[in-house]
């Protein structure tokens, strides 16, 4: 085992075990404190594979911004441990083999791909703004419109209450 | 025997990269805690100044044995953990707000030149990445979480108020920090501290104008402004304003936790003001210009004569102790001067440490300055300065050098 393929189990498992924490935490923190471990982990393979900017790029917006707003809501409302309830019967009959059935298919599509033995291509940050202001400048500036719609939502939403 | 020293050697050579990254992590630690420890004595002794006190002076000669004496009572105080309190949180908080304080100290490039020990290059950095200032903003976005979360565990209403207030300002603050910076990158074209650097060093000629100050103003007072409330120092420093939140988000920890908190802060100001050095006064670049040779001799002439005070100021002092410390120190730093006189290119490799670190001691000196002058500011004007001028300010900074840099045709 090459150190590199350790470091990506180790991470792997990490992020695994973040996401299983952040559904069976009962505390509204400690599931966004789970949900923060998983981003840094992916922030962690990213790196791995030469995506420094994505890495650090995933750290700053999901761990750092997004986080910090699920965190500062979760405080603000002081919302408690959650209550158990009884789960839909729908869920606790179909759910176990819906999950085995949609892990196969993403098995399958992985192995039958050519992903995983590519090199990483959009490795530096030189690279990643020029595909971003050439070939993908449209969906690049739709996406930017779509945030700007969201905020003035939130802003009319807001104005609606006061 | 001698095939057991064999073995080591041979060990020792094939971890050499892991064993020198591992001393300098260690040393790097060790130096950034004991300034720690004596920026605090500075603060204290600066702010007492400014008020016509003393400040501390009764441990060791002018005080200088109180951060030690401030140590060993963190570490021997009772450590309670309050009732009620989320253990798992509790105890992480401060431990996230050290480590990633602490993190953040390895991406800053100490020095242009690098030693050479048996034939090892030894940057004086621990981390050369090539996306230096993203993983700077990285980690100060996760150092949010320290505060935040020392806040909500503590499961009390002050410290609960502060975690809330430090998170949404330093959110709010952060956005300005970073879009203040992104006038020097458009101009340096690279995340590289030390590339922003070399981009300054293309007009040595010009000394301190030179700079990216002066192109970079309107980034550099944004800068400044948004670093002092990403640190929570005064005058924004609502997180624990004492007046309204008895501590804010530390109240409830004691002891070293306390302390953790405590470094973790000084820590972030070494940082930021690191930073600030790095992007805007161009970072070990002397502020004279390249031709002025003798200025290099600058060092030793700062230091013979401030060694001289010391010995002088030491024999008169009161106590017996001070009468022999003092001079013994004195000594040292005239030694010091008069060494790097001695030997050129020791002194030729001390010039570029040499301008950074007393950069980075001038911002530090006016955070402490800012402490003794500012009042603290509301909450509300805090929020509409940051989002409503601060902001728009550094966005705006962004526009104006983007066009000028597409006018000048560069890059």
């Amino acid at each position: 085992m090459t150190p590199q393929l350790v470091i990506f189990f180790v991470l792997a498992a990490v992020a695994v075990l973040g996401a299983a924490s952040l559904i069976f935490q009962r505390h509204p923190i400690h599931s966004a404190l789970s949900l923060i471990v998983v981003m840094v982990a992916l922030a962690g393979l990213y790196l791995l594979m030469g995506a420094d900017f994505v890495a650090a790029v995933q750290i700053i917006v999901y761990g750092g911004a997004i986080m910090v707003l699920f965190i500062f809501v979760i405080m603000l409302l002081n919302a408690g441990i959650e209550e158990r309830t009884n789960a839909s019967r729908l869920a606790r009959f179909a759910g176990v083999p819906l999950t085995v059935v949609l892990l196969g298919i993403l098995a399958v599509a992985i192995a039958r791909s050519q992903v995983a033995s590519q090199p990483a291509q959009l490795a530096d940050t030189h690279k990643i703004s020029m595909q971003l202001f050439t070939e993908f400048v449209y969906p690049f500036e739709l996406t930017s419109f779509l945030i700007l719609v969201a905020i003035l939502g939130a802003l009319v939403l807001a104005q609606r209450e006061s | 025997m001698s095939s057991l020293i064999h073995w080591i050697a041979s060990e020792l050579e094939a971890h050499a990269l892991l064993i020198i990254v591992l001393i300098k992590v260690l040393l790097i630690l060790f130096i950034v805690l004991t300034v720690n420890a004596y920026l605090t004595w500075f603060e204290r002794k600066v702010v007492a100044h400014m008020q016509s006190r003393w400040g501390p002076h009764r441990v060791g000669p002018h005080g200088l044995l109180q951060p030690l004496a401030d140590g060993a009572k963190f570490l021997l105080k009772e450590d309670p953990t309050p009732a009620g309190v989320d253990r798992f949180t509790y105890f992480l908080a401060p431990l996230m707000a050290l480590a990633l304080s602490l993190t953040s100290i390895a991406i800053i490039p100490f020095g242009p030149r690098s030693l050479y020990v048996f034939g090892y290059e030894i940057k004086l950095q621990i981390a050369d990445l090539n996306i230096g200032i993203l993983a700077l903003f990285a980690i100060t976005a996760l150092s949010v979480y320290g505060v935040a979360l020392a806040g909500w565990s503590s499961n009390s209403k002050y410290p609960l108020l502060g975690g809330l207030r430090s998170s949404a300002q330093m959110v709010s603050y952060e956005l300005a920090l970073t879009m203040s910076v992104v006038g020097v990158l458009l101009m340096a074209g690279s995340f590289d501290l030390r590339k922003i650097i070399d981009q300054q060093a293309a007009h040595a000629q010009w000394g301190i104008f030179g700079w990216n100050l002066w192109p970079q103003i309107l980034g550099f007072v944004c800068f400044g402004i948004a670093a002092i409330a990403e640190t929570n120092r005064v005058p924004f420093d609502l997180p624990e304003a004492e007046s309204e939140l008895v501590a804010g988000f530390h109240t409830e920890y004691a002891s070293f936790k306390f302390a953790m908190f405590f470094i973790a802060e000084y820590t972030s100001m070494i940082t930021v003001s690191a930073l600030c050095t790095i992007m805007f006064f161009g970072g070990w670049l002397s502020p004279f210009p390249a031709s002025w040779t003798f200025t290099h001799y600058l060092p030793s002439v700062l230091l013979i004569p401030f060694g001289l005070w010391v010995i002088w100021d030491g024999i008169r002092y009161e106590t017996i102790f001070g009468r022999i410390v003092l001079p013994g120190i004195g000594t040292v730093i005239t030694a010091l001067g008069a060494a790097l006189l001695v030997f050129p290119a020791a002194n030729e490799f001390i010039q570029g440490p040499f301008w950074l670190l007393g950069k980075i001691l001038f911002f530090l000196f006016v955070y402490v300055w800012l402490r003794g002058t500012l009042p603290r500011f509301r909450y509300d004007q805090l929020m509409s300065f940051g989002w409503k001028l601060l902001l728009p300010v550094s966005i705006a900074n962004v526009v104006i050098t983007a066009f000028i840099l597409l006018l000048r045709g560069s890059k």
